[in-house]
């Protein structure tokens, strides 16, 4: 609960401290911020669950543990900001606003008890997301993939209001708890409205994990966004909307099973299929990450589907994993496309030659996604593999490791272009801060690897 | 103890040499792997055959998961780290006269993969093994895709693709039965030994393992990445693969298939050796039409293997440890064949059998050692080949007297390329390209008399390493035929 003050706090503190136009007490303002927060979160950590607002947000280890992972990647993902957010920029103080109030909505989304809070929350971090989405005012990709978002985005969120009130309709609460009673009972009559409810319900949170056949605005909305704020869509956004989705799915939906399983289980077979095998016929690399990161929604649905007390240790696993290795992907992604002035396979080539630390980082992060054992993705992949196997769901795995040698087919044409093709491009200069940072992140991503231990079963 | 540090200690090495450039990161690399060997020796010289698994290690790793650090070696593990350790240092040795860009990475890798195949020779644990079985995979891709030929891009990639999708699958296998063991679950060696599946569930589960070790050794039809694979790595990679690698699926069969799902083999073996079988004469008759000798090898190599997969399944003593003393006789002569494939090579710049010929009257000892290995490969008498295809082709008469008659044309077709290569490469008229051969120097000679001292070693006394393997193998079928 305090990380949803401090942060709300914060972000108004920043805005003020815009009137310096400075980046450089801006950008270190908002780590110190984001540090305070990502410590003052744990103060809620095993206190047992405490509501807030007459019920309406409950704190538990659940919420704690996800709100720490998206923290964490904000403040992984903020020194790549540095060529972004300059000084020149008359807007500087509201972007790094715009970021701490859009995590009041993360968090939010993972700690609602009350159908409404999880509206509110996905929609103050959908808002803010949405102008993030088009702050490259005077590039038309970057506008068209706000309007697209924007426009998208609210008629899925209408979806989700439409569901929410179904839902009301049927059962006269908005408390989760009690509609997941009210729906154990069966209630002959009204199980019609409680169905589609739910249906519209599971479109509008599909819509914004970007989990096919919901997908289509992901590849441009990704491709036209500054870099560094696809990086915090398809790392926060994406943890927060799975996290919010394994709520409903746990203690809203477990009354009407029969009816959403089946149809959950067909929108992961298809995010699977459709996110690898899109990300593998794509040229440019940015818009390969936004396949795979709706092939990453897919291996997530796993574990919603699997439903045992597997599923949320592996979603923390995985997020924490997929968010590391994400981060360091669009990192490395950044500083070689500022430079380069391309975002294709080719803008790589070299790499290993010219920035052996970029190139060694990017690796880490392929590995990491494409899961190979050594880094933090295989053990991600292997906690979910093991939720979805312990509720007797092999073929699901099957089709998902059929998905993955896909994958590493797109994954690996990166590191084949930075190892085995030659240099064409300069030496990229990193300035010290993002080079430290990238070293942070490959030796998480390893220690991942190496000691799962240490991150699996806190739940 | 001994176990971690054999484990460990290349990789160590490794960091080491990562560091460092030019003729400084040969010698370490060699040095540590010199080092390897010698402690290796040193654990043989302790080992007991009839103690089942020792120098265990066993320590918690993720604890909450039931999965633990567990090494040890038993006879079948012994041998084969006692092949990963001899053959390092001779394949380092071998690329002495190469100069690799990068020398600090490429010396690194290769012992960096050491440790991910001692690994998975020694891991007890289903996904200690799996772990090791994938991080011996990454540097295998680095060195061939990085050193390799012109066409080293889209090949090793395959490669890559291809192992990956078949250990995959068996992660998946793995998983499945992990969560088959009683309690809170467990994933150890032992653990698996006692499940009794129903043979339904045996049935698909050997697939999802069988595939992995498969496309890893390779069994045909799923070969196809292996002749590019071999042709296109360096020779060091090439030696690695075909050497240490490929028994790491062999290894896996006997080890994590064979004792685990014994009723799922029953009903698949007939398949299997079947599939072994078509191998074994499709890999020869195709070498026999081969032109380049690194293919040639290639080829030859699935022929080989097509046997010892054979001899697997046959679940008898013979079997098993033919496959075994076989498993050190093609790591061992494969890479002899390789070298001096690669010193021709070398000198001469061509590989093409009929660009060649008359290489005898430039280079006695070259003919020398290249006959040995030669007959080795063949499988003559006193040397190693014979005592492994011996005891194979006689496990597989014992399971059924045709497929032992099928399986037995590979000693002819065997003598055919091999001879035939030999005969166009090494007599005859020499020609303008191999008049410029020159014999073998120092080094070299360091890399073949080893090989060759081993290849009697074997073959005139087999029984020092059968006897090591005998008691676990023995174990081993009783554990199956329970």
């Amino acid at each position: 609960m305090t990380s949803i003050i401090l942060l709300s706090v914060f972000g108004i503190i920043n805005l003020f401290l815009g009137f310096l136009k400075s980046n450089r007490i801006l950008m270190p303002a908002v780590v110190v911020f984001l540090a305070i927060v990502f410590g003052v979160n744990f103060i809620d950590w095993n206190q047992g669950p405490q509501t807030h607002f007459n019920n309406m947000l409950v704190i538990d280890n659940f919420s704690v543990a996800f709100a720490a992972v998206m923290v964490l990647s904000m403040l992984l993902i903020l020194p790549f900001s540095r060529s972004y957010v300059t000084d020149e920029n008359p807007h500087l103080a509201e972007f790094y606003s715009l970021l701490l109030f859009s995590l009041v909505g993360a968090i939010m989304m993972v700690s609602y008890e009350n159908m409404l809070m999880l509206f509110l929350g996905i929609e103050i971090l959908s808002i803010a997301m949405y102008v993030l989405a088009g702050s490259h005012k005077k590039q038309l990709r970057s506008n068209e993939a706000a309007l697209k978002y924007l426009l998208m985005g609210s008629f899925a969120t209408g979806i989700l209001l439409f569901g929410i009130a179904l839902i009301y309709g049927a059962s006269g609460t908005f408390n989760i708890s009690d509609i997941a009673s009210f729906s154990s009972t069966q209630p002959a009559g009204l199980l019609p409205m409680m169905e589609v409810g739910v249906l519209m319900i599971l479109i509008g949170v599909c819509f914004k994990i970007g989990a096919a056949p919901f997908h289509f605005w992901t590849p441009d909305v990704y491709e036209g966004t500054p870099t560094i704020f696809t990086a915090y869509m398809s790392t926060v956004v994406k943890t927060a909307g799975i996290a919010a989705f394994y709520k409903l799915v746990w203690s809203v939906f477990p009354g009407l099973n029969e009816f959403w399983y089946p149809t959950l289980v067909a929108i992961t077979v298809l995010t699977l299929v459709i996110g690898n095998v899109g990300a593998a016929v794509q040229n440019s690399f940015k818009r390969m990450l936004a396949y795979s990161s709706i092939a990453h929604a897919g291996y997530l649905l796993i574990a919603l589907t699997s439903f045992n007390d597997r599923s949320e240790n592996a979603i923390l696993f995985y997020a924490l994993a997929y968010t590391v290795a994400t981060v360091a992907a669009f990192g490395v992604l950044k500083l070689v496309s500022d430079q380069r002035g391309e975002e294709g396979y080719e803008a790589f080539n070299g790499l290993g030659k010219t920035n052996p630390l970029l190139a060694f980082s990017m690796t880490v992060a392929m590995c990491s996604l494409a899961s190979i054992p050594l880094t933090g993705g295989f053990f991600a992949k292997f906690f979910i593999f093991g939720a979805a196997i312990d509720a007797g769901a092999v073929w699901l795995v099957v089709v998902a490791i059929l998905m993955s040698a896909v994958s590493i087919y797109y994954y690996f044409r990166v590191v084949i272009a930075m190892y085995m093709r030659d240099a064409e491009g300069e030496r990229i200069a990193v300035d010290p801060f993002a080079a430290f940072m990238l070293i942070v992140l490959s030796i998480f991503t390893i220690l991942m690897g190496v000691a799962p231990g240490l991150f699996n079963n806190l739940l | 103890m001994l176990t971690a540090f054999l484990l460990f200690w290349p990789a160590l090495a490794g960091l080491l040499v990562l560091l460092m450039r030019g003729e400084a990161a040969k010698k370490v690399a060699l040095g540590a792997a010199v080092i390897e060997f010698l402690a290796v020796v040193d654990a043989m010289m302790q080992f007991d055959p009839n103690a089942g698994t020792q120098f265990e290690l066993n320590l918690p790793w993720i604890e909450n998961a039931g999965i633990a650090f567990h090494i040890g070696m038993d006879g079948i593990s012994m041998l084969l780290v006692f092949l990963a350790a001899f053959l390092v240092p001779l394949i380092i040795l071998a690329s002495f006269k190469h100069d690799y860009r990068n020398p600090g990475t490429f010396y690194a890798l290769i012992l960096f993969m050491q440790t991910g195949m001692i690994g998975s020779f020694v891991a007890l644990d289903a996904f200690v093994f799996y772990f090791f079985w994938e991080v011996a995979l990454i540097p295998i891709y680095f060195i061939a895709g990085i050193w390799g030929g012109e066409r080293r891009v889209p090949v090793t990639f395959k490669f890559f693709i291809y192992t990956i999708f078949g250990s995959l699958f068996m992660l998946v296998g793995f998983v499945y039965l992990y969560f088959q063991t009683p309690g809170t679950h467990t994933s150890d060696l032992s653990a698996f030994y006692q499940l009794a599946l129903s043979p339904e569930n045996q049935s698909w589960v050997f697939w999802f393992i069988f595939l992995a070790f498969a496309i890893k050794m390779p069994v045909f039809p799923f070969h196809t990445w292996q002749p590019d694979t071999y042709t296109e790595a360096p020779t060091t990679g090439t030696m690695l693969l075909s050497g240490i690698m490929l028994k790491m699926g062999i290894y896996g069969v006997i080890r994590w298939l064979l004792p685990v799902v014994p009723a799922g083999v029953a009903q698949w073996a007939d398949v299997v050796l079947v599939l072994a079988i078509i191998g074994i004469i499709y890999g020869a008759i195709i070498a026999i039409r081969q032109n380049d000798m690194k293919r040639l090898a290639a080829f030859s190599s699935i022929s080989h293997v097509g046997l010892i997969a054979a001899g697997l399944f046959t679940l008898n003593m013979q079997g098993l440890q033919g496959a075994m003393i076989q498993m050190l006789s093609h790591g061992i002569n494969v890479v002899g064949i390789f070298f001096l494939i690669d010193i021709i090579f070398r000198r001469l710049g061509t590989r093409e059998i009929k660009a060649l010929g008359g290489i005898t009257q430039y280079g006695k000892a070259f003919t020398i050692c290249f006959m040995v290995v030669l007959l080795a490969m063949v499988g003559l008498p006193l040397t190693n080949g014979f005592v492994g295809e011996f005891l194979l082709l006689s496990g597989v008469f014992q399971y059924n007297y045709i497929m032992g008659g099928v399986a037995g044309i590979t000693i002819i077709l065997g003598a055919v390329y091999m001879f035939r290569m030999f005969q166009r490469v090494m007599f005859g008229e020499a020609n303008y390209v191999t008049s410029k051969f020159t014999d073998l120097t120092a080094t070299e000679m360091a890399v073949l008399i080893p090989i060759i001292i081993m290849i009697f070693w074997i073959g005139l006394h087999p029984n020092t390493f059968l006897q090591i393997s005998e008691p676990a193998v023995r174990d081993l079928l009783t554990i199956i035929k329970r």
